[in-house]
């Protein structure tokens, strides 16, 4: 049934998986569909809303956009891949300063705001709404989203 | 003792009669003097770390071994008829299940299949075709393999082009009338007249969990995962849909991506689930597309408005006038653009007059204060054009015409603080203190004001059970939903105040008619004013159970236990037990409270009020508004986690500020299709849109609401964010625009004084 199959390891968060895709598949549907990843949400799978955000090799990328072919032997980190036991100090920031509403596009939000700190440890608030606006909250949790951003910033200092 | 005591009831303005079933005495009002000690504090959402980890499983998430994709074609068309139609390609791709169009519609085995599938098209976005496969990407391919011919016919989609049409009377519904006075009476007593019209724009809501629903048998019982704001709504109308009893169908929406009254009903796409999944005997799954979402799920209503105001020279305001068309596409209803111009001030005379109009367009639905936004903006806008010709302050004017009563029912409000909220908002915008207007170059910053009037007291049918575990551990049952709002953290708090247990040993059960507790829809901003005080009240009967066996085991009367902190307490302040004690050591015996949120009290009106000041500023080179600042106060009875509500008064404003600036449904007024159903065509509010917001509140105590004396808070601030941002670009550039969204381009055109180039894209 599957058009054109390839069988592919995919690294995602440290741990090598073998799929089966066609290489028209989004890398997130395979996450969602084939490893039970949902963390990574399909907001609009068009690359408008940022609901998918993931990274590869340390940037963050749109999964809706990307072939899970084309990401065949890099490094995936998905939302799952941040807390192991206990929460990352920028999931604890969200949570801490209430920036999530219904909770819909935070592992997305989440996701973009730890590139972010990753390239720009300490981002000024100008720095933090340009890096966040690919991402999409309609329950406008934005102020609460820059601000827990900002104390992660922190948060990340403070622990080294 | 079981009593049935029958109640008014509010939803959206609407009342009805229901009966409820309550138990025990009534409690004594909380509010904010009555020294809470975990309501009315901040405290981040119990399932703050399930959302931030992508452990929170919302419908989208939910994959069936052996679950089939459902997907449809829809009409690329406005209004059409199928001439041809053929499957048979599509019926022959390998792991295709099934396809169906109006001919075969009926043996998908529900009694409405034949008006979701339909030979005539009525808006774009219609169904045409339903496709069952084994795999999203095969049913996707089918859909192409669809043969499909249309008849185009004439979409009409313009309100105002078809009230002047003698062929199309039978798209016009109502009017509907209110009226009160004598209007001819008060326009003749005023010295001073403003008539002013008005155009709003279609708004889609674009929650980011787009409708869908997954549905599977178990046996002949149903269970149905979907995103809704009903779990209840949604169980009758399939229960009616496929011929079966609710009591053999379980919904289920623990954790869902957004609502804002676009998820009341079940949907044919969960109808159509459930009917597939019967048929196939496999798991059915159906989830709508971005566009989808956009084209076939509904939107707050187009509308034109016309507004006279008289006043007497004092500024008294002595009638007040609305005319309002509102557009409900192929069969929506007409939201009450009228709230405001009937509630907010104390005037005699007031009519208004409504007009639905049918149009091509995708049937209208509840977003976010209904009709309120939409007449808010009006009568608004048309208050400060009030304020100008009359030469006083806005805010003055306002006060001067402030209802004391409900001017409707001549009711006392259960309270009423927006006088409060009116001068605190003032104060903090600097609305004395600083200039009105600032000019810098080519930009100009100005304010303005707004207010705000809705509904969210809340009333039974709401029911909890509240369970005290041997391990000390607290459970809340209920069937409500958290949609967002923070309901499950707010519920957790009142069980815990009440119990006098710990905030963090509560767990909240949400989301599933398996409880069999019945509560209201989440909408109407009623939630947590329906079931805090059912939570409450089951909280009471458990903590009453606890000290009752506490009293019998260690033989102390039970007036003189306390329950604080996880523990039992003697009157002089020692410790008698652990609950988890008391319930270990009678065989792990789990104590069951029950609760029903109490009638309503008769003779009070209960309102939410808000108070909105926004700073705007323009480019004038290039007609770009800013919003730098916006003031949201809210009179919304006791909070009871202030964290939560700022969250929910800044995402009610954003949205507003989104309304008022960009968002718009754009319709090519020939051939009536939607040009920008996706996200980077429908401008929503970013990260980087955002001033600075200042939610914040006056806390009236309100014994007659309900025992926490709480109100609503998910729909009040997004009511006066437009008319504010209005107010304030018209003290900016002299100009009232009186259209919404304020484009670029319009604003732009209207500070140079000439026409936007006239395009067939409208704002319908």
């Amino acid at each position: 049934m599957l058009v054109n199959p390839r069988r592919i390891t995919l690294r995602v968060n440290g741990l090598n998986h073998m799929v089966t895709v066609e290489p028209r598949e989004s890398l997130l549907d395979v996450l969602r569909k084939q490893l039970g990843l949902t963390g990574a949400k399909k907001g609009c799978d068009m690359g408008s809303c940022g609901a998918c955000t993931v990274m590869v090799d340390g940037k963050s990328r749109l999964s809706c956009l990307t072939l899970a072919v084309s990401v065949e032997g890099m490094d995936i980190v998905t939302v799952e891949g941040l807390s192991r036991g206990e929460l990352d100090p920028l999931q604890e920031a969200f949570v801490r300063n209430d920036a999530l509403q219904c909770g819909f596009c935070t592992p997305g939000q989440v996701m973009s705001a730890k590139f972010l700190l990753d390239i720009i440890p300490k981002p000024s608030v100008e720095e933090v709404k340009y890096y966040m606006s690919g991402n999409i909250c309609r329950c406008g949790a934005y102020p609460k989203i820059i601000r827990a951003v900002l104390d992660a910033a922190g948060e990340v200092k403070r622990n080294g | 003792m079981v009593k049935v005591v029958k109640t008014r009831v509010e939803f959206e303005g609407r009342f009805r009669d229901e009966y409820t079933v309550v138990e025990g005495e009534p409690l004594e009002g909380w509010s904010p003097k009555s020294g809470l000690k975990i309501v009315g504090r901040p405290h981040p959402r119990v399932d703050g770390a399930a959302k931030v980890t992508g452990s929170a499983k919302y419908t989208h998430d939910v994959y069936l071994p052996g679950m089939v994709y459902g997907k449809f074609l829809r009409s690329p068309y406005a209004h059409a008829k199928i001439t041809h139609i053929d499957a048979s390609e599509a019926e022959g791709l390998p792991g295709v299940l099934g396809v169906y169009t109006y001919k075969n519609a009926a043996t998908l085995g529900f009694g409405g299949a034949e008006k979701v599938f339909k030979q005539e098209v009525t808006y774009q976005g219609d169904v045409v075709a339903l496709v069952l496969a084994q795999d999203e990407s095969v049913a996707e391919d089918a859909l192409e393999l669809i043969r499909v011919e249309y008849e185009p016919l004439r979409p009409l989609v313009d309100p105002e082009e078809i009230m002047g049409l003698d062929s199309s009377k039978d798209r016009i519904v109502g009017p509907k009338l209110y009226e009160r006075g004598d209007l001819e009476k008060g326009f003749a007593e005023a010295d001073v007249i403003v008539e002013e019209s008005f155009k709003t724009q279609a708004a889609l809501h674009n929650c980011m969990e787009t409708h869908g629903s997954v549905a599977h048998w178990e046996g002949d019982n149903l269970v149905v995962h979907t995103s809704t704001q009903s779990v209840f709504n949604v169980r009758s109308a399939l229960s009616e849909e496929l011929g079966i009893p609710q009591s053999k169908i379980r919904v289920v929406s623990e954790f869902m991506g957004g609502g804002f009254g676009s998820k009341f009903g079940a949907g044919e796409y969960t109808v159509v689930a459930a009917a597939a999944a019967r048929l196939l005997g496999r798991p059915v799954r159906i989830v709508l597309d971005r566009v989808e979402e956009n084209l076939a799920t509904g939107n707050r209503s187009q509308t034109v408005q016309w507004v006279k105001i008289g006043a007497k020279r004092d500024g008294r305001i002595t009638a007040i006038h609305l005319k309002g068309l509102v557009n409900v596409g192929e069969d929506g209803w007409v939201a009450d653009l009228g709230g405001p111009a009937k509630m907010m001030y104390h005037c005699p005379n007031v009519k208004v007059e409504l007009y639905g109009v049918k149009t091509n367009l995708v049937s209208s639905t509840a977003f976010r204060a209904p009709g309120y936004v939409e007449g808010d903006f009006a009568l608004e806008s048309a208050v400060d054009e009030l304020a100008r010709r009359l030469n006083m302050d806005p805010l003055e004017l306002r006060l001067l015409n402030y209802a004391t009563r409900d001017p409707v029912t001549n009711s006392e409000y259960s309270s009423k603080a927006l006088r409060e909220a009116y001068l605190k908002g003032a104060e903090l915008i600097g609305w004395r203190s600083e200039p009105r207007v600032v000019r810098d170059g080519a930009k100009i910053r100005a304010k303005g004001v707004a207010g705000a009037i809705w509904w969210g007291g809340g009333g039974p049918p709401a029911y909890a059970e509240v369970k005290v575990n041997a391990d000390g551990g607290v459970t809340v049952l209920t069937a409500t939903q958290d949609i967002g709002t923070g309901t499950r953290t707010a519920l957790a708090q009142i069980a815990a105040e009440e119990l006098g247990l710990p905030f963090s040993s509560v767990r909240v059960v949400l989301g599933d008619t398996i409880t069999e507790l019945r509560s209201p829809g989440s909408g109407g901003s009623q939630t947590l004013a329906s079931m805090g005080p059912a939570v409450r009240a089951a909280a009471h009967d458990a903590k009453n159970q606890l000290l009752e066996i506490a009293s019998q085991v260690y033989d102390v009367a039970k007036e003189r236990l306390t329950i604080r902190e996880g523990s039992i307490f003697r009157s002089d302040g020692s410790v008698l037990c652990s609950v988890g004690e008391l319930l270990g050591n009678l065989g792990d015996f789990s104590v069951t409270g029950r609760g029903a949120r109490e009638p309503n009290q008769e003779g009070y009106m209960v309102n939410t009020f808000a108070a909105q000041f926004a700073e705007v500023e323009v480019d004038t080179e290039t007609g770009t508004l800013r919003v730098l600042r916006l003031v949201s106060v809210h009179d919304s009875g006791m909070v009871v986690n202030p964290l939560t509500f700022t969250s929910q008064v800044e995402g009610g404003v954003i949205m507003g500020m989104g309304y008022a600036l960009w968002e718009g449904r754009l319709v090519d007024g020939e051939s009536g299709v939607v040009i920008n159903p996706n996200l980077n065509d429908y401008l929503v509010a970013r990260c980087s849109d955002v001033g600075e917001i200042t939610p914040t509140y006056v806390e009236p105590e309100d014994p007659h609401t309900n025992s926490l004396g709480v109100k609503g808070i998910g729909e009040p601030p997004i009511i006066g964010v437009a008319p504010a941002i209005a107010n304030a670009l018209r003290e900016a550039i002299g100009v009232r625009l009186r259209e919404l969204p304020f484009t670029p381009e319009r604003v732009y055109s209207a500070i140079k004084g000439i026409n936007p180039r006239p395009t067939t894209a409208k704002y319908l």
